[in-house]
């Protein structure tokens, strides 16, 4: 339950957040997609607090974060794993959280249980983790006050592969018992396989949101033929845009609309579905590449 | 039992319902000030400082004794003895308090779990004060002792001679001096510049302003009141009149007062990256 709300930051001249609107809704994953320097972790920021906006609003159960009374009881966040003072172990950092957040004293132990960091390891002092153990104890930090929103800044950086999928699973049962997850990362599989909904951000601002489902049928339809240049010219002529790739054609229209194409065209089509097969990565350099052009020509 | 009663005992759903709300108490300033208290001495360098605070009152007692004529071995030379290591250290445990959230970029942390960074500095602010209050309390108390077992070790007669006057001066100076480090990390926000430039407020600027005022008629006139550490460190030797509080008021506010309220408006603004 996170609403942001044309939501604006600006440096001097530089816009690093431009009119930034979405929502994360409760019982599922958003995930926040967008190459490095598109402004997710700003966003992030400024929702917690951390970073003052120059417009717009961000609530977080209905309220801004600052009118949250213990915040951590309700949102955890984990904006950057490496952000702790190195000279305090890890379970003094967790147990500053529990009191902070007024949990009883248990809770610490329980989290380290969650994370799987050993007593040793918890023993240890910050500054001789792995960036694997510093996420793990991250995650532990924001989950302690027990919250129903969780925001994570990249929180699979780090993790080995076994991690990754702990985290996955992790999110995905807490998204499951009704909390809100708003994950960001610009590892394009991470997101595909365990968000329900997706934002993407180029430059600061959105370029596409909505179910990862719509996303992915947005990506268009891949349609195979022999003739791939009569197809493509009568896609275009039907008022849809048409892209050769090998053996076939990648077009906007659904499969339904290709098929009729195809048959109005005598065109014998040898496959006919939808592209996402490409996923999201596809879509994603796609909604990226004309603002990283842009980037290039300033 | 039909397919389509199966259907309807379970429905199709993935979503567990939202958790009933909640409103949860806020933080209680004192939980803040005793998480604050905690993170003072849970690294390294805090708990080392304050074990070095009192490994060096300690053995400062022990040289008054061992190095002091008898006539000298009063309440006020222990205690005297014992205040100058608390007063060059305490001040950086004042300033590391501020700083690691900076330095040691913890106060992402702090500062999400506690959105209103005053409340965190007020916070900081009091445990400092504090612990200036217990430790200058065990000064006190090391010094004591000292008194007690030097006079007794030498054979000569016990001497209280330090008045409740003399240590309400000694207690708002180093008080002043733990401020001073507060300040300093407020507005750097950095450990190490804000400790070198405690370091050369204390040791440096004294001695520069003792030479210009030795050669300058006119520095000697205006120094009391222009140069706060000269104000500072003539409230150890108390006794003073409205003019001294006065002089004492108007170098602190420029050098005190004025930067601490420009460093914290700077800290309730800023971004915490």
């Amino acid at each position: 339950m996170i609403h942001v709300d044309a939501l604006t930051k600006t440096y001097g001249g530089f816009t690093a957040v431009d009119h930034v609107t979405f929502s994360a809704e409760a019982g599922r994953v958003t995930g926040f997609l967008g190459p490095n320097g598109a402004g997710k972790s700003t966003t992030m920021r400024i929702l917690v607090g951390l970073t003052p906006a120059s417009s717009g609003t961000a609530t977080v159960l209905g309220r801004r974060y600052a009118d949250l009374p213990n915040p951590g009881r309700e949102i955890g966040v984990l904006l950057d794993a490496s952000a702790q003072h190195a000279g305090r172990t890890g379970r003094e950092i967790l147990t500053l959280a529990q009191r902070t957040t007024r949990m009883p004293k248990e809770r610490v132990d329980e989290m380290l249980d969650l994370v799987s960091l050993t007593p040793e390891e918890s023993g240890r002092r910050v500054r001789d983790y792995s960036l694997g153990m510093r996420q793990r104890l991250g995650i532990a930090t924001a989950l302690i006050g027990d919250p129903e929103v969780l925001v994570l800044d990249e929180p699979a950086n780090g993790l080995d592969p076994a991690g990754i999928r702990w985290m996955r699973d992790l999110l995905r049962g807490y998204a499951d018992r009704g909390g809100t997850v708003l994950l960001s990362s610009h590892l394009l599989h991470e997101i595909e396989v365990v968000a329900d909904d997706l934002v993407v951000i180029g430059n600061g601002q959105i370029v596409a949101s909505g179910t990862k489902g719509d996303l992915l049928a947005s990506a268009g339809t891949y349609a195979g033929a022999t003739d791939t240049a009569t197809l493509a010219a009568a896609l275009t002529a039907a008022g849809h845009s048409s892209q050769l790739s090998p053996g076939g054609v990648r077009t906007d229209a659904d499969t339904a609309e290709v098929g009729r194409v195809a048959l109005a065209a005598g065109v014998p089509l040898t496959e006919l579905r939808p592209a996402d097969g490409a996923g999201l990565e596809e879509m994603f350099l796609e909604l990226t590449a004309d603002n990283a052009r842009e980037d290039v020509a300033a | 039992m039909s397919h389509t009663a199966v259907i309807d005992a379970a429905p199709v759903t993935d979503r567990a319902p939202a958790r009933e709300r909640v409103e949860h108490e806020p933080i209680p300033f004192r939980t803040v000030v005793g998480v604050e208290l905690r993170k003072m001495f849970d690294t390294r360098s805090g708990f080392w400082l304050m074990i070095g605070i009192v490994a060096a009152g300690v053995l400062a007692t022990a040289a008054v004794i061992a190095f002091s004529s008898s006539s000298d071995l009063t309440y006020d030379s222990f205690a005297g003895a014992i205040g100058v290591p608390m007063t060059i250290l305490l001040p950086v445990l004042a300033i590391l308090s501020v700083t690691g959230e900076w330095s040691q970029r913890a106060g992402l942390t702090t500062f999400t779990l506690v959105p209103h960074r005053g409340r965190v500095i007020r916070a900081k602010m009091t445990v400092t004060v504090l612990v200036g209050l217990a430790s200058m309390a065990l000064a006190l108390g090391i010094g004591a002792v000292g008194n007690l077992v030097g006079t007794s070790l030498m054979g000569v007669d016990t001497v209280w001679n330090l008045s409740p006057t003399a240590i309400a001066y000694i207690v708002g100076a180093d008080l002043i001096g733990m401020v001073v480090g507060f300040m300093l990390g407020v507005v750097m926000r950095n450990s190490a510049a804000a400790i070198v430039t405690y370091f050369t407020y204390w040791f440096v600027v004294p001695t520069l302003s003792m030479v210009l005022a030795a050669n300058q008629a006119w520095f000697e006139k205006a120094q009391p009141w222009l140069d706060f550490s000269f104000n500072q460190s003539r409230m150890y030797d108390g006794g003073f009149t409205g003019q001294d509080w006065a002089q004492l008021a108007v170098t602190g506010s420029v050098w005190l007062a004025l930067p601490l309220a420009f460093g914290l408006w700077r800290v309730m603004r800023a971004e915490v990256k």
